[in-house]
């Protein structure tokens, strides 16, 4: 076997210097070794301590916004007795039954009733100044509910002002918690319906997230209406059709750069092209759902594309060679197996839709908007814009408020995001 | 045959993945100044078995060893023994080539270096120079040790690995299947560097490559389905196999 | 006829057309033995898209150039005689005109376009009659036309998925159309800011503050070096100096060392702090970070420690972005073939050695392209810094001194009350278009080098 097989090949190099072999147990080499081990658990230490620090950072973000903002759906009401068969006002139980009961209270001096009463309670502690501006408005609900209090005494539970529901929750100044603890046997707590069901308010006690809730929800149906059809079909495009060519890289490199734009160039795009070149209304959700749509379509192009690239040739190979149209391949088994790929996708990129600010800032969705939209062309707000308004509102009331939504939007963004996980555990496939 | 105690001895082993068992009740014994071949068709385990020598089936989450394999006596798998320290004493050369993505130099200098085998910067480069030159590469790249190591031809590379192997002066080569990925003229080069080697290092090879165990190896060993079926001389086994099954094998009845 | 009830009667009309080529289609396949190339539905399917596509088509083409045919025929009513010349004024007057015509509006604030709203309804009303019946009738047509074409030999199912394939088609080319969208309307705003701002001013200036133009020298106060900056100091420097090595080692722990039943878990677990929208993470750095980061300075003998500054910011962005850097270094190092680990562990390296000496040093250029990306994004990010940073521009190096950024300042000064061209707006579009330009040469840089490194290994 010493001869050379190979022509050329070199037999031997020539011996080298022979060096006498390690030996593992001398003192030195076991210190090392064992410098060796310590770095290697410093090192792991590290690695963990990274994985924690940030699995800690969120949990403390998510906890914080629990405690200041779980406040934020009670509130506090105070056992106001009322008399309004005294108040004058002119309006009998009678004309309260049937449609006409709102107009009949409307002019019936209703708001001053409540705070006279309230005066008439506690006197000392600042009578009508203890009532929240919704008060006389809960007064009214319970009157249309109740004729009948219109002719006799009775005490109502109405929601008290903003500085001292925060007392009564443990912060504000200490006159205004001393307040509290004197009112505190007529003090109650319940759920704060008007924060769930109304829109936005500048006493923070009856400001809600309707409104905003109800203009995200608008401005998401028009993203995706328009995102998630554009985008599969561009990405059944450039994954199956589109020849390889100079337009089809300058569509990819489009579509992957858009994806990593900053998201207020779109709100600028939005800007100068809807509002400024189109004259489409300003701070309505079909604005700013068109703004996300362009936003959010690269996202569920890339998704897509990862969804469509992942389905076997053997199964389009399979449909071809039973004489399928290339349409008919794709329609018929590619599309229906790579579609909770895309799914997965085009949630992500929802959910990160609705929790977009910048841009809808730049389109004019800042304003304060106190009446839910109604139609696509409404002026609207939307949750996370709402959040930011209400950060920078001076009156600490909001704060609580402002976690409060942080929450409500964060249920929303996980229950999307779990939906994906979900969506893609179940129904990935390894092929 | 001298009667020098064996380098490494197995006795008994099992391995299992998980629940599915790759290794039967294997007992072998490897000799110093012997190569050793495993030989089998593929799938029969000869490479796990081989992995398991210098612990390497530890890094597979769900790989389980038991029975017993020596190193000069000492037991690998006991828990004094240093997994650091017993690789760097059983190299092992794999079956595609994986020069890390470093220089020439610094490939061979890694070992040394994690070691701390070297002294010197002289020291390292003496080391790196003797290496190279045992793995019959050194007149090949003297002048571009900088060049990275990726950059050679794939027998080259595979030399390279071998030479990084010997750079911490291990007392056993393993060696999976290490011409597989290499064309005719490669795979002599390193046939002839075994040749080479043999003696100074206990060499184990894995291969599915019969004529290649006939040329290189002293002792072969058969493993079917996890079992090891015959060890012995490799003369014996190829032209005189005892069992039916060697015999089908060497013959090409399946594999 | 609302828009609406329109699109309904059209679609009907489809569905009609449908369902009667599909039926006409499956008599002729029944009465003669032959194969044809299409299914009844595909003839179906063909008479829909007849009837649907040049109504609609129609419609869109109407809906851009309507309200001008409107306005025209407005200004030639007698009562448009006494508007003022074109400009602003005329322009809102007949904004408010069209408003009260369509029954939208609080009043009129300007008596002449109250006497101008009912010829603006007029108008309205005729021309949309006239699109009604224009609509319908090219639905009825075309549907009309198609039909007669399903025949026995008709290849119906080839124009079906002709039109399929240019919806396709053109679904793709929307990227090109937003790609220019963004390019024109940024660089044309920008043009008419440097008709009054000089570039050099502009790009070299070294103050920044837009309360104050001086309009004879608007670009002594607009110069945007402190903002760069603050963007660099934000965005590169803290937020990394926060996001790589927690990203970095986050990778590493969960790709090297956890099991994988933990990495199944903490994975998901860190890519919601991707998840959380950036308001969250400007309320909390407003709230809770940047006051302490202020404590903080005064505790270490800063004197001028800002509630704004630009530390609380950068963690903050940091933060956010671990998830990023953490993902995209996870993918650069399992790119890196198990070979090369295994080759380190049989040469007896621990997993540090070889994750420090072997893993690392192969996936780096993955990782730096993914830190490329990582920065791009930061100083694209725009609520963290609306809300934790301050809006007073200067030049400095002390990460508790306060900062702003070329997103914050966008935002400042597209939200006042400013006129849509005034030199403050358009300085917003200028910024926009430096932002765009260096995000878009940090992205390609960083998918050109992951491109080479992902081909290295394949």
């Amino acid at each position: 076997m010493s001869d050379s097989l190979v022509p050329g090949a070199p037999v031997s190099a020539a011996a080298p210097a022979e060096r006498r072999p390690t030996d593992w147990r001398t003192a030195a080499m076991e210190r090392r070794v064992r410098q060796r081990y310590a770095a290697e658990r410093r090192f792991r230490l590290l690695g963990l301590a990274a994985v924690v620090a940030s699995a800690a950072f969120l949990l403390f973000l998510l906890a914080s916004m629990v405690a200041r903002g779980a406040g934020g759906f009670v509130e506090t009401r105070i056992a106001l007795p009322i008399d309004l068969a005294r108040a004058g006002l002119g309006v009998t139980p009678a004309q309260l039954r049937g449609p006409r009961a709102d107009l009949a209270l409307a002019g019936a001096g209703l708001e001053a009733a409540v705070d006279s009463a309230a005066a008439g309670a506690f006197p000392r502690s600042g009578g009508p100044a203890l009532l929240s501006d919704a008060a006389w408005l809960r007064v009214r609900e319970a009157v249309k509910r109740d004729p009948s209090l219109l002719v006799r005494r009775a005490t109502i539970d109405v929601p008290v002002v903003s500085r001292l529901d925060i007392a009564f929750k443990g912060g504000g100044t200490r006159a205004d918690r001393a307040v509290a603890r004197s009112l505190a046997p007529r003090l109650s707590r319940g759920l704060n319906l008007d924060f769930l069901a109304g829109a936005d308010s500048t006493d923070p006690t009856r400001a809600g997230i309707w409104g905003a809730l109800k203009g995200s929800l608008l401005t998401m149906v028009v993203t995706l209406l328009l995102a998630f059809p554009i985008g599969v079909l561009s990405a059944l495009y450039l994954e199956e059709y589109a020849p390889r060519n100079r337009w089809t890289d300058l569509i990819e490199v489009s579509i992957n750069n858009l994806a990593a734009v900053p998201s207020i160039i779109f709100g600028l795009l939005g800007l100068a092209v809807f509002l400024g070149t189109f004259h489409m209304p300003r701070s309505a959700a079909v604005v700013g759902g068109l703004t996300l749509a362009l936003m959010t379509t690269p996202v569920i192009v890339i998704a897509a594309r990862h969804a469509i690239g992942a389905v076997p040739p053997s199964i389009r190979d399979a449909a071809r060679a039973l004489g399928a149209s290339p349409v008919q391949v794709v329609f018929h088994h590619v599309l229906p197996l790579a579609l909770p790929g895309i799914l997965t996708g085009t949630i992500i990129g929802m959910a990160r839709a609705l929790g977009e600010t910048a841009p809808l800032l730049m389109i004019g969705m800042r304003a304060f908007i106190a009446a839910p939209p109604e139609r696509l062309t409404d002026p609207a707000t939307v949750l996370p814009v709402q959040i930011f308004l209400w950060s920078d509102d001076v009156q600490t009331g909001f704060i609580e408020k402002t976690s409060a939504a942080i929450i409500v939007l964060l249920v929303f963004l996980l229950a999307m995001n779990g939906l994906a996980i979900y969506l893609r555990n179940r129904f990935e496939t390894r092929w | 045959m001298s009667n020098a105690p064996p380098k490494m001895t197995a006795s008994g082993v099992d391995v299992f993945y998980g629940a599915k068992q790759a290794i039967r009740n294997v007992s072998i014994d490897v000799r110093q100044e012997d190569v050793t071949a495993f030989i089998g068709p593929s799938g029969c385990g000869k490479s796990t078995f081989l992995r398991t020598l210098n612990r390497m089936n530890d890094t597979i989450p769900g790989a389980r060893v038991s029975g017993e394999i020596r190193l000069d006596g000492e037991d690998v798998y006991a828990k004094a023994m240093d997994v650091v320290q017993l690789r760097a004493r059983v190299g092992m050369v794999f079956q595609k080539p994986n020069p890390f993505p470093k220089s020439i130099f610094e490939n061979v200098a890694y070992g040394p270096r994690i070691h701390g085998l070297a002294r010197s910067k002289a020291d390292l480069a003496q080391i790196v120079e003797r290496s190279l030159t045992r793995a019959g590469l050194w007149n090949e790249v003297k002048d571009r040790l900088g060049d990275s190591g990726t950059a050679l031809s794939g027998g080259q590379q595979q030399r390279l690995c071998i030479a990084r192997a010997i750079a911490v002066d291990p007392e056993v080569i393993l060696m999976d299947e290490p011409c597989s990925a290499l064309d005719p003229v490669a795979t002599a080069r390193i046939e002839e560097l075994i040749h080479d080697l043999r003696g100074r290092y206990a060499i184990v090879i894995v291969t599915h490559n019969m004529q290649q165990a006939a040329r290189v190896s002293q002792r072969t060993a058969f493993f079917h389905l996890g079992q090891l079926v015959e060890y012995g001389d490799t003369s014996d086994i190829f032209t005189n196999p005892r069992e039916e099954r060697t015999k089908d094998y060497i013959t090409g009845r399946y594999g | 006829m609302s828009p609406l009830a329109l699109a309904f009667v059209i679609c009907a009309l489809a569905l009609i057309g449908w369902v009667t080529a599909r039926a006409r289609a499956a008599r002729f396949r029944r009465a003669t033995a032959r194969r044809f190339s299409s299914l009844p539905q595909h003839h179906g399917w063909f008479v829909a898209m007849g009837t649907l596509l040049p109504a609609l088509l129609f419609l869109v083409i109407w809906h851009l150039t309507s309200p001008a045919l409107v306005t025209e025929a407005v200004l030639a009513t007698p009562g448009a005689a006494t508007l003022p010349p074109p400009g602003l004024d005329r322009a809102a007057i007949l904004a408010e005109a069209r408003n009260l015509a369509a029954g939208r509006g609080y009043g009129a604030f300007h008596p002449l376009s109250e006497r101008l709203a009912p010829a603006y309804a007029a108008a309205q009303a005729r021309y949309d009659w006239i699109a009604t019946s224009a609509a319908l009738l090219l639905a009825f047509a075309g549907g009309a036309l198609s039909f007669l074409r399903v025949r026995p030999g008709f290849s119906a199912r080839t124009h079906v998925e002709r039109v399929i394939m240019g919806a396709l088609l053109g679904a793709s080319l929307i990227a090109i159309v937003t790609t220019i969208g963004i390019v024109v309307s940024l660089l044309l705003e920008s043009a008419r800011f440097f008709r009054v701002v000089p570039i050099t001013d502009f790009l070299l200036g070294t103050h920044w503050s837009p309360q104050v133009i001086d309009p004879r020298d608007p670009g002594a106060t607009l110069g945007a070096v402190p903002l760069f900056w603050g963007t660099f100091f934000v965005g590169a420097i803290i937020a990394m100096a926060v996001a790589i090595p927690f990203g970095l080692m986050s990778a590493i722990y969960l790709t090297q060392y956890a099991r994988p039943a933990t990495r199944r878990w903490v994975k998901p677990l860190l890519e919601i702090l991707a998840g959380v929208p950036t308001v969250v993470y400007g309320y909390f750095a407003a709230l809770t970070v940047a006051p302490a980061v202020r404590d903080l300075g005064v505790a270490l003998g800063v004197s001028w420690a800002s509630s704004e500054s630009a530390l609380a910011a950068g963690a903050v962005m940091g933060v956010m972005i671990i998830p990023f850097v953490s993902s995209m270094a996870d993918d650069s190092l399992s790119a890196v073939p198990a070979s090369m680990r295994d080759g380190s562990l049989a040469m007896g390296a621990t997993s540090s050695e070889t994750i420090r000496k072997v893993l690392v040093p192969a996936a780096l250029p993955g990782v730096v392209g993914g830190v490329l990306l990582a920065v791009s994004r930061a100083i694209g990010e725009t609520m963290i810094v609306v809300m934790a940073a301050s809006g007073v521009a200067t030049l400095t190096l002390n990460p508790f001194a306060s900062t702003t950024t070329v997103t914050k300042q966008i935002v400042d000064l597209l939200t006042g009350e400013a006129a849509f061209d005034s030199a403050k707006t358009l300085a917003a579009f200028a910024l926009g278009l430096t932002l765009f330009v260096i995000t878009l040469l940090l992205n390609v840089v960083a998918l050109i080098v992951v491109r080479r490194y992902r081909e290295a290994y394949e």
